[in-house]
């Protein structure tokens, strides 16, 4: 093996630094005593008090979680059955349109998403909420779901599946038993995405929500659009905290599943 | 009887388990994602009024038995009309294209040097760069204006170590938009290049170097020509949703900063212009397609 050249070190320092210092200046920041973001005022949690009597912010947090829970459930439903279909159901018809329709929302740009999908809702008559975002949510949603249960089913050893059905279990039970807690570390995975994807979304959330139904991101970004502020330093270091936190455990509880079926 | 016994297993035939368990994603997809579509081509064929909706009805009936049809071009001819719309979309391909190749030089670099540390660190480090990519987009942009701005940390720190004297102007200008979308963008194009980088074979390169190939010379006849699959699913990844993309220009462009997601935007929540504002979208879609096409196929391949 060639030795590690200079080259790739300075590329990964410079690399990291570059993904990294952002991050760590705005967490860094969310406890400066000062309200100047570019003068350092010594130690302090007040702009964390200060959250919490922002009522605003407290209710688009209790919006925004609920959005993101209910639609990475039934997104995590729908893509992974969608997964299924598209790994294990060989030749259907009409399987290239479901294939575009699965992958093109992912790179479909932000806004053609959120203006098309509005515009059926109001054709449709329903009223602009939590259940609009949260419908909206769960379309974009099941297609990361579907494409990470994609490619766990690409190393998936079908044989198994066969040895259950020749001993005569039913296809269903054969999910249920054998598929299912299998492919259980990728569902969560794609629960976990949904989830952070669904807390992360302004632009869609900005077009299909209505009165009462502003989430955390839309909340944010009216107050970015006002200046920057330690409030929204100390809020965005308890959204990264809290994702940080979520990308731990489900590494360490990949990790041991690995470890078990070995 | 007879009859009846082949509907009937007409209808077994349709409503069987398969069929059931593929048309509930099918069914949800059609009507959320690819009928709000038509939609949108319908309305930005509709005139715009001061209602709710506001815009005019496809059809109407009158006294006569068939709908009268309203449907006209006119929110399509504005956009032609007016060269700010041209000159959004121009300037929006240009933008997408200039960051997606510094995205892919930046990316390269990074998941080639991954790719080929050696293996126990590699895990640790692919996750080092998803990390980030996890964590809220909105922040990460946010993140960049309190170091962009003119009294912000990069020029304090450039100006503490003498390095100039007088504030740089980043903050509202296009230079800080590509930085925001080669920062935010980075992991989509890392993760296609490394999952190819690392997979390569490596007694390829061994051969070029044995028969007298200067290292750089095999990575570009060799390395690059290899990696090919994943440079282009990285640049469909970062240019097809850079050419609508809206935060970044919004909060890190300036006013001249034009890009269409920006101006579909502003049709949409300011001007309240739904008939044009579906116009920009229909015309992004159209320019968008044949690269989503190519993605998709890409990405079909690689699951095979």
């Amino acid at each position: 093996m060639k030795k590690y050249g200079n080259f790739n070190i300075f590329a990964l320092i410079v690399g990291f630094s570059f993904l990294y210092i952002p991050i760590i200046l705005l967490i860094l920041f969310s406890f400066n005593e000062s309200r100047l973001v570019t003068v350092w005022g010594g130690f302090s949690t007040k702009w964390y008090g200060e959250l919490m009597n922002n009522q605003g912010i407290k209710d688009a947090a209790w919006v925004t979680f609920k959005v993101a829970f209910v639609s990475s459930t039934v997104a995590t439903f729908l893509g992974t059955i969608a997964g299924l279909v598209m790994s294990r159901f060989g030749k259907f018809g009409g399987r290239t349109l479901f294939s575009g329709m699965i992958y093109a929302p992912m790179v479909m740009p932000e806004v053609i998403l959120g203006l098309s999908i509005l515009l059926t809702f109001i054709t449709l008559s329903i009223d602009r909420g939590v259940l609009t975002v949260t419908l909206a949510h769960i379309t974009f949603s099941m297609c990361y779901v579907s494409v990470i249960i994609q490619s766990r089913m690409s190393s998936y050893d079908e044989s198994i599946n066969e040895a259950a059905l020749d001993l005569g279990c039913t296809p269903l039970r054969t999910f249920l038993l054998i598929t299912f807690p299998i492919i259980l570390p990728a569902i969560i995975s794609g629960w976990l995405l949904s989830f952070t994807m669904s807390l992360d979304d302004l632009v869609i959330a900005s077009f299909t929500s209505g009165p009462g139904s502003t989430t955390l991101p839309m909340k944010i970004y009216s107050m970015v659009r006002l200046g920057v502020t330690p409030e929204i330093n100390a809020v965005s270091t308890i959204l990264v905290g809290l994702v940080a936190l979520g990308v731990v455990t489900a590494s360490i509880i990949g990790k041991r599943q690995k470890q078990q079926t070995i | 009887m007879d009859t009846k016994d082949k509907k009937h297993n007409f209808l077994k035939r349709i409503f069987n388990g398969r069929n059931a368990v593929i048309s509930i994603p099918y069914l949800w997809l059609l009507l959320l994602f690819l009928f709000p579509f038509v939609i949108v081509l319908k309305i930005s064929l509709a005139q715009p009024i001061i209602a709710m909706p506001p815009y005019t009805p496809l059809f109407s009936w009158g006294d006569s038995l068939w709908p009268k049809i309203q449907a006209g071009l006119d929110s399509y001819l504005f956009l032609f009309s007016d060269s700010l719309y041209i000159k959004a979309y121009l300037s929006s391909i240009k933008i997408a294209t200039i960051s997606t190749i510094l995205t892919l030089i930046v990316g390269y670099a990074i998941a080639y040097s991954i790719a080929r540390a050696p293996k126990r660190w590699r895990g640790i480090l692919l996750m080092l760069v998803i990390l980030p990519f996890w964590t809220s987009f909105l922040i990460r942009v946010y993140a960049w204006i309190g170091i962009l701005k003119t009294e912000g940390l990069l020029n304090l720190a450039l100006m503490t170590i003498g390095i100039i004297d007088k504030p740089l102007i980043i903050m509202n200008t296009d230079l800080a938009v590509y930085i925001g979308i080669v920062y935010s963008y980075l992991p989509f194009m890392i993760l296609p290049l490394y999952a190819n980088l690392e997979k390569m074979d490596m007694s390829l390169l061994e051969a070029a170097a044995d028969l007298g190939c200067r290292p750089i010379k095999t990575f570009w006849s060799v390395t690059i020509p290899l990696s090919m699959p994943g440079i282009m699913a990285g640049c469909f990844l970062v240019f097809i949703p850079v050419v609508g993309e809206f935060v970044i220009p919004d909060l890190l462009g300036g006013t001249k900063t034009l890009m269409i997601g920006k101006v579909l935007w502003g049709e949409f929540f300011y001007n309240r212009d739904w008939p044009v504002a579906s116009a920009v979208a229909i015309i992004m879609l159209l320019l968008l397609v044949v690269p989503i096409i190519l993605y998709q196929k890409s990405q079909e391949k690689a699951m095979k």
